[in-house]
């Protein structure tokens, strides 16, 4: 009994660390000065990093079930964890001027980010419906809060509004797709539904049924078209630190989401789920880059180059061979890279009180800061996918694993949505060096946000030249 | 298995039959003299003061929300209590765990000042 629990508790302690530290930093900010702020943006560093570091030994090499198979711990949840622990700290560095500037330097921003981190790590090692419905709401409630966080903003209390009644339906889409599943299967743990799966004689209906609505969860959680309304609303209505908190981690736990509940607990029923994340993947791509194109707006802009690049991802784990579902995954973080760079760089902008969300703010970067309309350049080169950054090798590989998988013609139709999601891309890139904004002040960001927007974006450069560290990581993910 | 659902369901059957029969006996053998007194609206024996439906203080909300936190830790610690010698000292440390992340909300909404009406 207490190896058992130690030998438990010792799984998930990355789990553990960061909840106990989320109590200690709330506890600690609440007796600190105004001007003393800064403590707990270092606090909440060194939990991150130390979530991280016991993250990436939980379990040795292999792949560990705790609380009787409710938790797993394997290496797709040790890339991941670490992958989200890095991301949440590069959002908290690119906030932290942000903030101040406009009086959010609050502590709560940290510890809302923090619970939603820990909600994600939970969804991350979750094997069973109810650790995974448990760290989705963690994580969801956080977001719906930090939304509104800077509440005297009216278009933040739309959004927030928006996101809260629309994220409760998915939830609850979600629950019922899993209470109808656990109703028949008589289990929550996903290693017992894949048993109870494989031993069926033909597909009951009422599996397809329960399926049928976590898929609707899950799609709507990872902002995949039909179910995509409130990514462009949230990402515009949210302060861009929130936008950038939610365009980055999150999608982690998107991916763990569909890959544990779906690709790993009912591969018997691939047939079926395939169809339907392809179907999700084909829509998300076509009006994610058409309406991207429409867009003045930066933020709303990056929000429907969101969905595309989500039905890329899709593409990945829709294949259902493990190159497809590791295709994913690298193509999740490097996605997670680009994107924290792209409002990271919209950050280091308006850090001059306004905000610089519309397209025309971008106009003569080149002049005012060529480094940064560099950086920008390299982001927005590795989302269109050109060689040879990060944002190509991850298309490539995704491609390769859907013409292995046979699907040509889904292969053809990703590569012609990504030329048309070049368009707005290349529109920033013109906008940047071919266009004037007379009268632009130059841009001004303190030393630690300018180093690390630049370890960013030369990120998305050299994971393109030297894919192989990150692709290693990505190999026997699911053992 | 359903049989054990009987009791139930002869328990709603008698519930819904007395309240149907009450009901019913008023309705029928009541005189129902109605008159702008009896149909006006009922306040403790004095007049209406104004319509129900207004704006109401948005800390009541609040306090709803703290309230609804406290009452279900009770039903949480209801069961723990009644199954206590099954789960021993795991269940104790896994509610005093519990218990303990709850001090934390209450430190904070204290310190945060949600607990003063002004």
């Amino acid at each position: 009994m207490m190896n058992e629990l130690v030998s438990d508790l010792s799984a998930v302690r990355a789990e553990a660390f960061l909840a106990a530290g989320i109590c200690v930093l709330l506890l600690f900010d609440l007796f600190i000065r105004d001007r003393h702020r800064d403590l707990t943006y270092a606090l909440a560093m060194l939990l991150l990093a130390g979530t991280g570091w016991l993250a990436a030994t939980a379990g040795g090499d292999g792949r560990v079930l705790a609380f009787g198979g409710s938790v797993v711990v394997d290496p797709l949840a040790r890339v991941l964890k670490v992958a989200a622990a890095l991301a949440m700290a590069v959002v908290f560095l690119y906030s932290r001027p942000w903030l101040r500037e406009r009086q959010l330097f609050r502590g709560e921003y940290y510890v809302l980010g923090l619970f939603a981190l820990l909600g994600i790590l939970v969804i991350i090692s979750g094997h069973s419906f109810l650790v995974i419905y448990l760290g989705l709401e963690m994580l969801s409630l956080a977001l719906y809060a930090l939304v509104v966080y800077d509440r005297d903003s009216p278009i933040g209390a739309e959004s927030g509004m928006k996101y809260f009644v629309l994220g409760a339906i998915a939830s609850g889409t979600l629950l019922y797709g899993m209470s109808i599943v656990y109703g028949f299967s008589g289990t929550l743990n996903l290693g017992e539904l894949r048993e109870y799966a494989a031993g069926l004689d033909g597909v009951p209906v009422f599996l397809l049924v329960g399926l049928g609505f976590m898929l609707s969860g899950i799609a709507f959680k990872f902002g995949a078209v039909p179910f995509h309304m409130w990514v462009p609303d949230v990402y515009q209505g949210a302060p861009t630190s929130v936008s950038l908190l939610i365009a980055t981690a999150p999608k982690l736990a998107s991916i763990a989401l569909v890959i544990r509940l779906v690709a790993e607990a009912l591969p018997e029923l691939l047939v079926t789920w395939q169809v339907i994340l392809m179907t999700l993947a084909v829509l998300s791509l076509l009006i994610g880059n058409i309406v991207a194109i429409a867009q003045t707006n930066i933020k709303r802009m990056l929000a429907y180059s969101a969905i595309a690049h989500v039905g890329f991802i899709l593409l990945g784990v829709a294949t259902g061979t493990t190159a497809g579902v590791e295709a994913a995954v690298f193509y999740s973080i490097v996605y997670v890279v680009a994107a924290a760079g792209a409002f990271g760089i919209i950050m280091l902008l308006s850090s001059r009180g306004a905000e610089a969300d519309q397209l025309d703010d971008f106009r003569g970067l080149s002049q005012r800061s060529p480094w940064f309309a560099l950086m920008m350049l390299l982001l927005m080169a590795s989302m269109i996918g050109i060689p040879p950054l990060a944002g190509f090798y991850a298309k490539w590989i995704v491609l390769l694993a859907l013409v292995e998988a046979g699907a040509v013609w889904l292969a053809l139709f990703a590569v012609l949505m990504s030329v048309v999601g070049a368009f707005y891309y290349l529109r920033v890139i013109r906008l940047m060096y071919f266009d004037e904004l007379p009268g632009g002040a130059p841009v001004q960001a303190p030393g630690d946000f300018r180093l690390v927007l630049s370890i960013n974006a030369l990120l998305a450069l050299a994971l393109g030249l030297f894919p192989g560290p990150l692709m290693d990581l990505c190999t026997g993910l699911l053992g | 298995m359903l049989n054990n659902y009987l009791p139930v369901l002869l328990f709603l059957m008698v519930a819904v039959g007395i309240g149907l029969i009450l009901l019913g006996i008023g309705f029928l053998v009541g005189r129902g003299q109605k008159d702008p007194e009896k149909l006006s609206a009922y306040e403790c024996g004095f007049e209406a003061f104004e319509d129900s439906r207004m704006k109401f203080d948005v800390r009541y909300y609040l306090v709803a929300i703290l309230f609804i936190v406290f009452d279900l830790e009770i039903a949480f610690l209801f069961p723990w209590a009644i199954s206590l010698d099954e789960i021993g000292l795991y269940g104790l440390g896994a509610m005093a765990i519990f218990l303990l992340v709850l001090v934390v909300g209450f430190i904070y909404e204290w310190k945060k000042g949600a607990l003063e009406w002004d």
